[in-house]
């Protein structure tokens, strides 16, 4: 069958949704929630892209590549605090960090 | 045929190594199926026309991003035993949220494919007007979109910054040069003339 | 003559106005001078007047000064009404008024608030003549409560002393039960005539004789049931038997007070209401009874506790309460004018004998417990002759036909009516045997006073004496016309030698005493007898069936005599217990027998009114306070409305863990919902 639209949209969805779905299901280690968040970025990238392309405008693929980049600014800021969260506790156990209760 | 073919491998190994990314117990394996996740979802970039943003995805993603996330993973020296412990606690109600969450959402993707704006349109041909990918988006890059361009710039050396701020440490014992210091040192704390007796030593 | 009186009235409200507002400024004397100036002024005035109407022929008119409420019907004016009654009432008050005002020059002498003071008592003499010169119920309502209002701030005086405040207090609310009952008479009399003027609603009484009214549950005589409402607020002002309570407590005031308010004016503002009403009162034998039956219980009731009492202003205070009963009962039998002679009469010894008292507490530095005085005839000469004078006229020693001291013509003319009325119903016969019993006690208890300081051996000058009532707050040192004597305050178990007061407080009670001694003989043809239809000139009603005075006249020789003899009687008693076997008072104290401990408590009254009244306004006071305020209202309110936004906060503070999957996951669920609706709203 022709794979339309809808399929790389439905792709996209699922994807997104194990993303998500990897961020708050995860107590112990930090670096999986930002790998989550690279994954919901991916979905959308897909979704951005597959648009475009189904449009007929380019505009969705410039779009994507500044995704690109704030997503690699923001692992790169991410992990940079995870060093540091690791160096203050010792642990990455995020169950650990819950001095905002209350 | 083979763009179904291939569509549905790429899509299912995408989906699958991002799932084995959230499940692995070993962090290092997760950051190895994020890459695979990566790869695939390059390939689905492919099919669709978009070869630029495929290999930048390739270059960046895996090449930059994903090695950063390896390095910090060895680097922290994580105890695994204790990690995926309470896991499966969460799991039935997260399990349920997600899933709704996915079906609303494929729902949402089949409607607008079918009754949206692009509705009835077809993948263009890959050589059809001439240009590249990569000419395409550097025709609009440098022109229309030239100012979020150079703020794409800035959010980066921002980022860099911001790295370096958190984690950069003094170590005690390395010697480095205070430009402040030497800059502001004059003739009264440069010199000490001290009278000395013969034979005594100098305390400094 | 409109001028003269507006200047009687007035100029002492004048005199308060100036040294109560500006009195610190201009300094002590120039207040003071002005409000005694003021006073002296009026009673000068105030002699002229009734001078004038006794042998002058000064015919009774009214002057309005002012409108005071106008609506509707209820219309009530400032006026100045003289007639009988009031001429009287003008003489007594500004009399006595001036005279303690310059008694206090020397009795308040070392007070810091002399200002304030002479204020408060031109004041008090200003709503006294408002009071007896009214000539409707509004105005007669607006002296009333003037005079408890100035009655309050000068029992309060010295308002640093906790007992004054509560004295102050109780003095005011215990008079406002009895307004209360005078405020509904107000309102009776009002609504059944149609106008609060006497001279609107006296005429109508006698067409409304038969009317009746239903209050409360049962028909009333309309008539009876004004009067007797009105009676109640007299009970209450004039401290008779059941609102008695407050008047010696009202003693913690200073001992001028107690002489001008409690003694001679104020206090018998209930008696002289009663007379003014008297076209109401004749027409009401059910109240006229009322008033006999209460005043003679409170004759003999005040006559009983007086005689245990040890503070030598509340013996006083109690023979008031007594002679107030006397008063009572002489109207309630229909005599009147005889009630209006005691009152006259009684303004003069009485006020003497209370300043007297107040010379011996300040020539003993304000030692109020007579069981610390004896002896003090030599020291206090004056004083110990103008306190027997006083001490003859309250018991009313003298000889019928020849001559006799204030009191002798009063009390017996009293009694005398009583027995006539008595030919007619019992409560007369009632009301003289007690008026008889009474006068006994009173000569008992006066002389008691009397021999108790002023004879027998020096009980003062060893040891500590307990402290007197009249703890003042000042305590500096006293400067007398004596120099050589220099006490420091409250110089007690030294060797200090009580003194003689100086001429501020002599002159006046010197005056009274000439007053004490002849006013009876003097004025007696004028009040009750042949003279009396031309001095009352129609002030005092008496109905067609009144002929009490005239058959009082014509008593039997028995009742003539049997007051004397009973006066002669407390004399022979308290001569043998005081002076010739001195301390037999003291062990017969100390027995506390069931009689004595019962007069030495006041029959309980006040401890039953707290069981009863007092408490039962406290818990419901409570009550409203815990449970209506603060449970209810300020627990449904702020407190309530503050606590459960508390809790509520707490409750939702819950939700924040402080992890971070928890709050994605609420981003997250909130997400879901937004999508839902949208499939929901757009799916149409």
């Amino acid at each position: 069958m022709t794979i339309g639209l809808g399929h790389y949209l439905a792709v996209a969805a699922i994807l997104f949704t194990i993303g998500v779905f990897g961020i708050f299901v995860n107590r112990k280690n930090v670096i999986v929630i930002l790998m989550s968040i690279e994954l919901i970025l991916l979905a959308v990238n897909i979704n951005l892209v597959a648009f475009s392309a189904y449009l007929h405008d380019i505009t969705g693929q410039v779009f994507a590549m500044f995704v690109l980049t704030v997503a690699a600014a923001e692992a790169a800021v991410g992990l940079a605090i995870l060093v540091t969260f690791f160096r203050n506790r010792g642990d990455i156990e995020v169950d650990h960090a819950s001095v905002m209760k209350g | 045929m083979l763009q179904a073919i291939a569509f549905y491998l790429m899509a299912g190994a995408t989906l699958l190594s991002a799932l084995a990314v959230v499940g692995a117990r070993n962090p290092v394996h997760s950051v190895l199926f994020l890459i695979a996740a990566f790869f695939s979802a390059a390939g689905l970039f492919v099919l669709l026309g978009a070869e630029f943003l495929a290999m930048l995805l390739v270059v960046v993603y895996v090449g930059a991003v994903a090695v950063l996330f390896l390095f910090v993973v060895m680097m922290l020296d994580i105890d695994f035993a204790k990690l995926k412990a309470g896991f499966a606690q969460y799991l039935p109600i997260g399990g349920l949220v997600a899933g709704i969450l996915a079906i609303e959402m494929v729902l949402v993707a089949l409607t607008v494919a079918r009754e949206g704006a692009a509705a009835g349109n077809a993948l263009p041909d890959a050589n059809a007007g001439g240009t590249s990918n990569i000419e395409a988006i550097g025709k609009v890059l440098y022109t229309d979109y030239a100012y979020y361009f150079e703020a794409a710039g800035l959010v980066l050396l921002v980022a860099m910054i911001g790295a370096i701020v958190l984690t950069m440490r003094h170590k005690a014992h390395v010697k480095r040069q205070d430009i402040g210091k030497q800059v502001a040192r004059n003739t009264k704390t440069g010199m000490e003339v001290v009278q000395i007796k013969s034979g005594s030593g100098v305390e400094l | 003559m409109e001028g003269i009186v507006s200047v009687i009235v007035l100029a002492p409200l004048i005199a308060a106005i100036v040294a109560g507002l500006v009195g610190r400024r201009i300094g002590n004397v120039a207040s003071q001078s002005i409000t005694t100036g003021s006073l002296f002024l009026a009673c000068g005035l105030s002699w002229y007047v009734f001078s004038k109407w006794t042998w002058g022929g000064l015919e009774p008119f009214t002057v309005t000064l002012a409108p005071f409420i106008h609506v509707g019907n209820f219309i009530s004016d400032w006026s100045i009404r003289i007639d009988a009654l009031s001429a009287t009432m003008l003489v007594v008050v500004t009399t006595v008024s001036a005279l303690v005002h310059l008694y206090s020059w020397g009795y308040m002498a070392e007070d810091d608030s002399k200002p304030r003071f002479f204020a408060y008592l031109s004041f008090f003499s200003f709503a006294m003549l408002a009071l007896v010169t009214a000539a409707d119920f509004m105005q007669l309502f607006f002296g009333w409560e003037g005079v408890g209002v100035a009655s309050y701030l000068l029992i309060g005086f010295w308002f640093k002393k906790p007992t004054a405040n509560a004295a102050a207090i109780k003095a005011f609310v215990v008079n406002r039960v009895g307004d209360f009952g005078f405020a509904l008479g107000i309102m009776t009399t009002f609504w059944a005539f149609g106008s609060v003027k006497f001279a609107d609603v006296f005429p109508q009484i006698a067409a409304a004789a038969g009317h009746t009214w239903w209050f409360a549950g049962a028909n009333w005589s309309l008539i009876d049931l004004a009067c007797v409402l009105l009676f109640v607020g007299a009970m209450g002002k004039s401290a008779q038997f059941f609102l008695h309570t407050w008047l010696p407590d009202a003693m913690e005031g200073p001992t001028p007070v107690s002489a001008l308010i409690h003694a001679a004016t104020m206090v018998t503002a209930g008696v002289y209401m009663v007379c003014l009403l008297s076209p109401m009162f004749e027409y009401a034998p059910v109240a006229k009874d009322v008033v006999a039956i209460i005043g003679a219980v409170t004759a003999l009731f005040a006559a009983t506790v007086g005689l245990t009492q040890n503070d030598i202003k509340r013996v006083i205070a109690y023979s008031t309460c007594s002679q107030l009963g006397y008063m009572f009962f002489a109207a309630g039998v229909g005599a009147y004018q005889a009630a209006m002679f005691h009152l006259f009469t009684h303004a003069f010894f009485k006020a003497l004998l209370f300043l007297g008292a107040g010379s011996v507490i300040h020539g003993m530095h304000h030692e109020q417990d007579m069981r610390n005085y004896g002896g003090l005839a030599k020291y206090l000469p004056i004083t110990y002759g103008v306190m027997t004078i006083g001490t003859i006229a309250i018991t009313g020693l003298g000889i019928p036909g020849v001559f006799g001291f204030a009191g002798f013509y009063s009390k017996d003319t009293i009694i005398e009516a009583a027995f006539a009325w008595g030919q007619h119903s019992p409560v007369g016969v009632f009301a003289g045997l007690i008026g008889i019993l009474v006068a006994g006690l009173t000569a008992f208890y006066s002389w008691r006073v009397a021999f108790f300081t002023f004879n027998g051996k020096a009980r003062w000058g060893h040891g500590e004496p307990a402290q007197g009532h009249d703890d003042t707050t000042h305590g500096h040192a006293e400067t007398h016309t004596e120099p050589d004597h220099d006490h420091d305050d409250h110089g007690h178990g030294h060797d200090h030698t009580p003194h003689e007061s100086p001429w501020t407080m002599l002159v006046p009670i010197i005056l009274l005493a000439v007053g004490a001694a002849l006013a009876g003989f003097v004025f007696v043809g004028y009040f009750v007898g042949e003279g009396q239809a031309e001095f009352w000139r129609g002030a005092i009603f008496t109905g067609p069936h009144n002929h009490v005075l005239h058959e009082a006249h014509e008593s039997s020789a028995l009742v003539k005599w049997t007051p004397l003899v009973a006066s002669a009687l407390g004399l022979l008693v308290a001569y043998y217990m005081y002076v010739l076997h001195q301390g037999m008072g003291a062990r017969l104290a100390a027995q506390k027998g069931m009689m004595y401990l019962i007069s030495y408590n006041k029959w309980y009254v006040d401890e039953i009114y707290d069981a009863t009244f007092v408490r039962a306004a406290r818990w419901l006071g409570d009550t409203f306070w815990k449970v209506g305020d603060k449970k209810i209202i300020d627990g449904l309110g702020p407190d309530g409305v503050a606590a459960a936004s508390s809790a509520v906060g707490k409750l939702a503070g819950k939700m924040q863990t402080g992890y971070v999957y928890h709050y994605a996951f609420v981003m997250l669920l909130g997400v879901l919902g937004l999508l839902s609706f949208a499939f929901w709203a757009f799916s149409r």
